[in-house]
């Protein structure tokens, strides 16, 4: 029999029949579909029996009562504890907590820079490094060359770098300044005492607020959400006073688009108004009784804030803002709130004063709906740090930010003097800088300025869990736990109600990180002597047990607890009454209002920054599952989106998603442009919280930060960052 | 030669490569049918023993109900296979002389460590599947769908399909998905069939791919 290619061929064709009557082909298919469902690296969620662990979340300055669900030990979910304290609640940074947790862009080891490259080191070799560094310091008597840029200055563990610098000898403890800074101020200056100020809003039926985002990250954001709704529920009203339609604009009862940076000047038009008409005697205040300085004031506010020169300066109209200040005085329980945006930057102090002096107009404080002046929690009872003759010699040396002396009486700390201060000297009067809680890098306007400055600086060891901007530039990195996986004490202040939340671990430490507060009490045990001895605590645990010993009832069960005793001494120095204005406040006088940067002819346009829920700007870094959730005319892959009204678009030949030059004072910056109806004409914006170059492939060079585009403008009258803005000019490419 | 001879040589040698061509063809056919119905099945899954032997039959006996171990949590979810949690009570000490339980105790239960027990009745991470559902709502029985497991004696091989991953007793034993028993096959369409048999509708998608 010969074999030709046809015999060949019906085998074939006899396979192929064959096959059809087999199930291999229908297997195959059913079981590559199944296949195509397992790829090794999607995510697969873990099978075991689910546990629930509350906790409180310190990724913001919020410290909300949160909730961990676990599988195992694995960490699944973050969700809002389920109570009625006002400080459970959630947003979209904490529900990424699980995904910040296991980020590949996590320190899982001490680091040393060697040649610019990281060496992998033990925590004891790490903590040896730095106490041996630190003594050298401390032979050559410069121990006050040690500066410390904290978070925050609330709670047992920046209480510690700070008891630390103060037992080494250095009064450069700094911390990253916000608008509680400047809230802490106001009340002080205008009401004889420290306190902290806590806006009712839930209970007000007229909120007035002056570009303070309720809804876009302002002081405790689950809080303040909640205040709103609370407020709303009640169908009480709120006004929205800011150049551009914010999330809290875009809820508010009314809107008022207001020329930036002339917020000011609307308060003091609005008291004219006020004052003018008598209104306030409709809330029976006797102001000579309750007030001091209030004929000088009234003097002030007609003579330079008439209505027709506030409504050319602001932009907003006579009508409204006679009809504001009147609808704002009839209300029972108004209050007016200020703070720009999430208030992560201080701001003009006058600014700020202007519009708290609607408050004492209104007569609303330590009332519902108003604003209860309440002392800051006051629970670290320590005995004082033991100080050797270097550490007494030196704490006394001046602050290298200059705060509280000479134009800066009024500051404690003043962060965003340093990069100036660091620059304008021929060696770094910093040789060895802590970082704990912050990217300053990142999150501090005038970005080159400041890497000037850091470059400068011999030693950085940065405590960051991140490999963020400013812990790339360290010399060693002691990686803390995160949130999830350590004990602390939270502080929350901001606006609402203080409260101090405990964050308990809710898993064993994934990587070998070591938590800050048992770092500096490691440091401070490897230096020995009376530094050594002003630690007694075995570790930080036994530290914390013990400073909040008094309270451990109330924190076992419900995390937290609100100082709702603290009705402050407020009033009770010197007049014991409202201070319009008074011999300190007359050292700053007349009322300046911050401008913006540049010069309007060379820079038409301004450029302001808008904070947004779905983007973290704050030393905590956005999450992927936070970045999918910013809109496409936003961010889009890498591409930044400035927000431009039409009419200025057209002016400038810019059509939707055309690419744009744009250029201030500070910088230059390739975008794409979103043309926003709800944004002023003649005024840009641009979200805070993109353009990392630290961290991971998920966030790195996605869009551009803003703060390389923004200096820094000293407040003239307390030396905090008081900018806003800067002037730019758009181009078309 | 003549005409008529040398047209029936040519039909002879036709007839021939008709006949060759048939002849390959069904060799072809058979061979498919070898390979789709004896050897594929050999190839495509891996023969594993499960890390040590258990008989349900004995803790059936022991204990009670399936219950007893595959239980309930509080929250409603299913525990699945047991962990040592479950077992340490009776086992903290070697029970009986079998290999299987030594090793149990001195491998596992003493450095508390998991079994990886291999799972016949895993289904893949996008379905989601509630047990109770089906056996508190529906009152199914464990039967309908894991068999006769619970009296069995010993544990069967675990055949790990190559390509999923995942183990025969999904597919079933029968290579073309012939089944005797509600129990021989977990794809989605016996799930749709028994759900079509007792609510009149197959479901939607959703009910099972979150
Ligand atoms: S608001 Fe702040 S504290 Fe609260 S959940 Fe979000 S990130 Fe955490």
């Amino acid at each position: 029999m010969k074999i030709d290619r046809r015999n060949f061929l019906s085998l074939g064709a006899g396979a192929t029949a064959g096959l059809a009557f087999s199930p291999l082909p229908w297997k195959l298919m059913d079981d590559s579909s199944i296949w195509t469902q397992n790829w090794p690296w999607a995510p697969v969620p873990t099978d075991g029996e689910a546990s629930y662990v509350d906790t409180v979340c310190s990724l913001c300055s919020g410290g909300c009562g949160i909730t961990i669900r676990k599988i195992g030990d694995r960490v699944v979910k973050a969700e809002k504890k389920d109570s009625d304290n006002a400080n459970s609640g959630i947003c979209i940074l904490g529900l990424s907590s699980p995904q910040l947790l296991y980020s590949p862009s996590r320190i899982k080891t001490p680091l040393k820079k060697v040649e610019d490259k990281w060496v992998k080191i033990s925590v004891k070799q790490a903590v040896a490094e730095i106490a041996e560094k630190l003594k050298g310091l401390r032979k050559d008597k410069l121990s006050h060359t040690l500066a410390c840029i904290s978070g925050s200055s609330a709670g047992t563990v920046p209480a510690l770098f700070e008891r630390f610098l103060t037992a080494y000898g250095s009064p450069n403890f700094i911390t990253v300044p916000s608008v509680k800074d400047i809230y802490k101020l106001v009340f002080s200056l205008t009401c004889g005492a420290s306190c902290i100020p806590a806006f009712d809003i839930a209970n007000s039926d007229f909120v007035v607020s002056f570009g303070t985002g309720l809804l876009d990250g302002w002081g405790n954001p689950a809080a303040a959400f909640k205040a709103h709704s609370i407020l709303k529920d009640n169908k009480k009203q709120l006004i929205q006073i800011e150049p551009r339609l914010s999330n809290t604009a875009a809820k508010a009862d009314k809107w008022l688009p207001i020329i930036p940076g002339t917020e000011g000047v609307l308060a003091l038009g609005m008291a004219n108004v006020i004052i003018g008409k008598q209104l306030y005697f409709n809330k029976n205040v006797l102001f000579d009784s309750v007030t001091e300085g209030f004929e000088e004031f009234k003097a002030l506010v007609e003579k330079d804030y008439s209505l027709e020169a506030v409504s050319n300066i602001t932009g907003i109209k006579q009508e409204d803002i006679t009809a504001l200040a009147e609808d704002f005085m009839k209300a029972q329980s108004p209050v007016a709130l200020f703070g720009r945006g999430e208030g992560s930057t201080p701001g003009s102090l006058h600014e700020m004063m202007a519009v708290n002096f609607l408050n004492a107009l209104a007569g609303n404080f330590n009332k519902t709906g108003g604003v209860y002046l309440l002392s800051e929690p006051d629970y670290i009872n320590w005995t004082h740090p033991v100080l050797d003759d270097a550490a007494y010699y030196n704490i006394n040396a001046k602050r290298l930010d200059g705060a509280g002396e000479g134009k800066y009486f009024l500051a404690k700390h003043l962060l965003n003097r340093l990069p100036e201060v660091v620059n304008s000297s021929k060696t770094s009067p910093i040789n060895f800088l802590f970082v704990t809680d912050s990217n300053p890098f990142y999150t501090m306007a005038d970005t080159k300025l400041v890497e000037e400055a850091f470059k400068k600086i011999p030693f950085i060891v940065s405590f960051s869990s991140y490999m963020d901007e400013t812990a790339s530039m360290a010399d060693i990195i002691l990686p803390n736990h995160f949130f999830l996986e350590r004990y602390q004490d939270i502080v929350t202040t901001c606006g609402l109600k203080p409260a101090v939340g405990l964050s308990k671990p809710v898993v064993n430490p994934i990587f070998n990180t070591i938590h800050s507060g048992d770092a500096i009490i490691s440091i401070a045990k490897a230096l020995g002597g009376t530094i050594a001895e002003s630690f007694p605590w075995d570790n930080y645990e036994t530290c914390l047990q013990e400073t909040l010993e008094a309270k451990k009832d109330v924190m076992d069960k419900e995390l937290f607890w609100i100082d709702e005793s603290g009705v402050s001494n407020a009033f009770a120095d010197s007049s014991g009454k409202f201070e319009f204005i008074n011999d300190k406040t007359r050292q700053t006088k007349p009322y300046i209002f911050v401008d913006a940067q540049g010069e309007k002819k060379k820079y038409p346009l301004t450029l302001i920054r808008f904070d947004s829920m779905r983007i973290a700007s704050g030393y905590t870094a956005n999450s992927p599952f936070m970045t999918k959730t910013v809109a496409d005319t936003v961010i889009k892959e890498n591409d930044i989106f400035i927000e431009i009204n039409p009419k200025t678009a057209a002016e400038y030949n810019l059509a939707e998603r055309s690419k744009a030059l744009l250029t201030t004072p500070k910088g230059k910056a390739q975008v794409r442009v979103h043309l926003y109806e709800g944004i002023m004409p003649g005024i840009i914006s641009m979200p805070s919280g993109l353009g990392h170059t630290g961290y991971d492939s998920y966030l790195t060079g996605k869009g551009i930060n803003i703060n390389e585009l923004i200096g820094q403008i000293e407040d003239p009258a307390s030396g905090f960052d008081a900018a806003w803005g800067i002037r730019a000019v758009l181009a078309r490419v | 030669m003549s005409e008529t001879q040398k047209v029936s040589a040519s039909d002879n040698k036709r007839k021939n490569t008709g006949g060759t061509t048939i002849l390959f063809f069904l060799i072809g056919v058979a061979i498919s049918l070898a390979v789709g119905w004896v050897i594929f099945p050999k190839l495509l899954y891996l023969k594993k023993s499960q890390p040590i032997d258990f008989s349900h039959a004995v803790h059936n006996e022991a204990v009670g109900d399936c219950d007893s171990c595959h239980f309930f949590r509080e929250d409603g979810t299913f525990s699945g296979s047991p962990t040592l949690a479950q077992c340490i009570d009776c086992h903290e000490d070697v029970q009986g002389d079998t290999e299987a339980e030594q090793i149990f105790v001195e491998e596992y239960i003493a450095q508390n460590k998991e079994v990886p027990w291999l799972i016949y009745s895993k289904q893949p991470d996008c379905v989601f599947f509630s047990h109770a559902a089906h056996v508190k709502k529906a009152e199914m029985s464990c039967e309908s769908c894991h068999g006769e497991i619970g009296t069995s004696e010993t544990l069967p091989i675990y055949e790990e399909n190559r390509i999923t991953g995942y183990s025969r007793n999904i597919w079933g034993k029968n290579i073309a998905g012939i089944k005797k028993h509600t129990w021989d096959r977990m794809k989605m369409d016996d799930c749709g069939e028994c759900h079509e048999e007792e609510t009149g509708d197959k479901g939607s998608c959703f009910q099972c791919h979150k």
